[in-house]
């Protein structure tokens, strides 16, 4: 038995013109590994990992055969006890740390919050454990940084501080929708370094949210490719190369190379049975 | 030299909260050249196309075009030799007017005749289907979004085209079509390219020459061949160079 | 037919501007009828501009012919629906006859204080330094005075009547509507698509009534809506003083406040047209509430 299961997984918007299936219908398993999620944005790989976290809201739908986490139904548990489960035992890192920290609240109260009140801990046990968290993502001055307030940081910073905060209850599935996009390049080597680490060091699972193949490939175990709220590949990681749906290899190759020659890129030529 | 950048400053904010967003940059472009500004967040790459539309307070230093330093207002003659096309295209359309309503406008800024024409011919000519005509910004996905900011950038027929991190908010499929469509314009239309992104591979693709920017000031100039044959001088680049690199080749 | 006139108006290829705004209006309405609320509201302002343009028809009586045999008579007695007030005239189409004066005061002054409103905020918000400065203190001047006191005032100086009574409303209304616009104008102005049409070299004018003015037309809308109601007690606030509509004049206010008198003992002549106030506002909340949801700026680019 997976630590996560997923069965027959649907999404949909009700609008005007009509209900808008995001996702349709996927399957797929996760242990304590790391899964990709890669796909073009409205794609559905945002609202899948959403709807592992029940934090689709209306007008949307999840519906699934299965969507067991550690053997609990996830779509049938009620809202209580879903925030036990969420940021305890499935916790999420999203792309933009900037929405995701609350503006007028210290680095320090939001990363204790949880410990005081939910554990118990006391001040200064809390926040002894939020600073060796902070270390634990390479923030060397963590006193410094908990007195910070979320717009005093850079963007890497905010990551990483993001990151250690969910880390912080020890969750067994960590869920990062696209942690670096927002990031600079130099930063972003740094910080998924940092993500790849923690996982591996803690035995957790880990379902990684990107639209970049290339980087996904060089950091996840195996990979989902979604095209339209389909899986239309599933690969190992190493075997990228090797991929068969046009689209994953459309994907692989429409990206310049540096000392590339200058003629036109490859371009997807999307074919409508792709989606079927 | 079309371009001339002449130790550029441009600081915003007075006194202590003062930010030096750009600190002395020169730089030249020459004629029918595309050049490339490349650069992190905050390495003041954007504020100096910004600074050549006038819509940066420049500090100090010399913008000139043609070896004729820009006057202080940008007049419509400007306008007619300069555009822009803008990093987000959800941001850079106003969301309440039609597609025809976007690219009709700067012909009847300049009291161009030929409106009907004028307007089916820039669609075709980005590659947009005419029937998109009086379709509205939410309608249109990311990539025809960029296709219609391009073809607005078009209307006036400029010489050269300021191009702010012009995919960086696209899929990387529709980056490679966007790409594709301003390399042939460029062809057909001999145009200048001042190009701004943040990654090195696209700039490596597009441009001739290169600016590589950090804290406002230019660390490196190089041309293509230099970058291919990794004939780089300053650690910034090479660190940049690394990271871009790992993003093409596992 | 009526399928094909869907598929018309939610072509995604329209053939023409008429057809893509009628598609966007079409798609807007289907929004706002799905929202329940807003459409009760809907249907109680549809009500009100029935009964204001069918009065004679929809009433039963003349609302100023006296009869004074009849005098303070209980609804649903002797031929009056809702009673009689101390002339014996029929509450129920003084009400009716009402509605034309409500109606008249509401479009005089939606069409004059948002208008003036929105103008004073895109230019203050848009050019911003000295202009931004004189125009929001004179909006924060205008804001300071109690409405009703400034409308007052106002009155006092002109005269009572109507008119005045809606001159008066209308200067003391606009200054929200600037402190929208001009929020409004701020978020804009910054704008790549701002940034944009200068770039194209258009002027100030040009950029201000057709690319700002657009984007906050729909607050100031939602805030119309919503002000309403209160404009509509204002209105009745000088009429029940004395300084708006004039008796025999049936206006709701004026009713009220000659109902005041008989209270306790004949509570009908002052609830009734109350109860017709207090409708028409809940009418007009509740739907403003519901365009909220479907002006948004923000919400039509998901």
């Amino acid at each position: 038995m997976s630590l996560l299961e997923i069965e027959n997984l649907r999404v949909s918007f009700d609008t005007e013109a009509g209900p808008v299936e995001a996702v349709r219908g996927i399957s797929f398993g996760v242990n304590r590994e790391r899964v990709a999620i890669v796909g073009e944005s409205g794609s559905g790989k945002s609202v899948t990992g959403r709807s592992i976290l029940r934090l689709v809201r209306p007008p949307g739908r999840v519906t699934a055969d299965t969507l067991r986490f550690d053997g609990q139904d996830l779509l049938s548990l009620s809202e209580r006890k879903m925030r036990a489960i969420r940021g305890q035992r499935i916790a999420m890192v999203m792309q933009d740390p900037k929405f995701a920290l609350n503006p007028v609240m210290t680095i320090g109260d939001q990363m204790t919050e949880g410990l005081r009140r939910r554990d118990g801990l006391s001040r200064r046990k809390a926040t002894a454990r939020a600073i060796d968290m902070l270390a634990a993502v390479q923030i060397r001055d963590g006193e410094r940084v908990m007195r910070a307030y979320p717009h005093e940081m850079s963007g890497g910073m905010g990551q990483r501080v993001m990151i250690a905060m969910m880390l912080i209850p020890d969750p067994d599935l960590l869920i990062a929708d696209e942690p670096t996009s927002a990031l600079d390049v130099t930063v972003q080597a740094e910080v998924l370094a940092i993500l790849d680490d923690l996982v591996k060091e803690r035995g957790m699972g880990l379902i990684f949210i990107s639209h970049d193949l290339r980087l996904v490939s060089r950091f996840c175990d195996r990979v989902l490719v979604m095209y339209l709220g389909k899986i239309v590949e599933r690969l190992d990681a190493r075997d990228l190369e090797s991929a068969q749906h046009p689209y994953t290899r459309g994907l692989l190759n429409c990206l310049p190379s540096i000392g590339g020659d200058r003629s036109a890129l490859p371009v997807l030529d999307r074919d409508a049975a792709w989606a079927e | 030299m079309l371009i001339e950048i002449d130790d550029l400053s441009v600081t915003f904010g007075k006194g202590r909260d003062a930010v030096r967003a750009v600190r002395g940059v020169s730089f030249a472009v020459n004629a029918r050249e595309s050049f490339g500004l490349v650069g992190e967040s905050g390495s003041g790459k954007s504020t100096i196309l910004r600074a050549i539309c006038g819509m940066a307070p420049v500090t100090g230093g010399e913008l000139r075009i043609d070896g004729v330093p820009l006057p202080k207002r940008r007049s419509k003659a400007f306008s007619r030799r300069i555009q822009m096309v803008f990093q987000d295209p959800y941001a850079s359309l106003h969301p309440k007017r039609s597609v025809d309503a976007t690219l009709a406008e700067p012909l009847a800024i300049h009291g161009i005749k030929g409106r009907d024409e004028r307007v089916v011919q820039a669609m075709t000519d980005v590659g947009l289907d005419p029937r998109f005509r009086f379709r509205f910004p939410h309608q249109l996905s990311g990539g025809q979004r960029q296709r219609v900011v391009i073809a607005r950038a078009l209307m006036l027929e400029p010489e050269i085209l300021l191009l702010d991190e012009p995919t960086s908010a696209l899929d990387a499929s529709v980056q490679a079509e966007v790409l594709n469509l301003l390399s042939r314009i460029r062809e057909e239309r001999n145009l200048t390219y001042l190009m701004v992104s943040h990654d090195l591979a696209v700039i490596d693709h597009m441009c001739d020459r290169l600016a590589v920017m950090k804290d406002g000031r230019v660390v490196e100039q190089l041309n293509r061949s230099a970058l291919a044959s990794g004939d780089v001088r300053e650690d910034y680049t090479r660190t940049l160079f690394a990271a871009s690199a790992h993003e093409v080749a596992p | 037919m009526n399928a094909l006139r869907r598929d018309w108006l939610l072509d995604p290829n329209p053939a023409s501007h008429g057809q893509a705004r009628l598609g966007q209006f079409y798609l807007g309405w289907l929004r706002l009828i799905r929202n329940p609320l807003a459409v009760i509201g809907l249907v109680i302002i549809g009500l009100l501009i029935f009964m204001a343009v069918f009065a004679p028809l929809v009433a039963t009586h003349d609302p100023i012919a006296q009869n004074l045999g009849n005098r303070l008579q209980p609804p649903f007695s002797s031929g009056h629906l809702l009673g009689s007030d101390e002339f014996g005239r029929d509450i129920y189409s003084r009400i009716v006859y009402g509605s034309r004066v409500t109606l008249y005061i509401v479009l005089l002054v939606t069409l004059t204080a948002p208008v003036f409103g929105l103008l004073i905020g895109t230019v203050a918000g848009y050019f911003g330094g000295w202009i931004d400065t004189v125009l929001m203190r004179l909006t924060d001047i205008f804001l300071a005075f109690p409405r009703l006191i400034l409308a007052l005032a106002f009155v006092a100086a002109l005269g009572p009547g109507i008119g005045n009574a809606v001159l008066a409303i209308a200067l003391t209304a606009w200054p929200p509507y600037a402190r929208v616009a001009r929020a409004e104008t701020l978020t804009v102005r910054k704008s790549d698509y701002i940034a944009a049409v200068q770039l194209q070299g258009a002027g100030s004018g040009r950029i201000l009534f057709s690319h700002i003015a657009p984007m906050c037309v729909p607050s100031v809308i939602i805030r119309v809506t919503l002000d309403m109601a209160g404009i509509i007690l204002t209105a009745a606030g000088l009429g029940f003083l004395g300084l708006g509509a004039q008796p025999p004049l049936p206006e709701w206010g004026l009713m009220i406040s000659s109902g005041r008198k008989f209270m306790f003992d004949f509570w009908w002549v002052a609830a009734m047209p109350g109860l017709a106030i207090f409708i028409v506002s809940l009418g007009f909340n509740l739907l403003g509430d519901g365009l909220r949801d479907v002006l948004d700026p923000r919400g039509t680019g998901k």
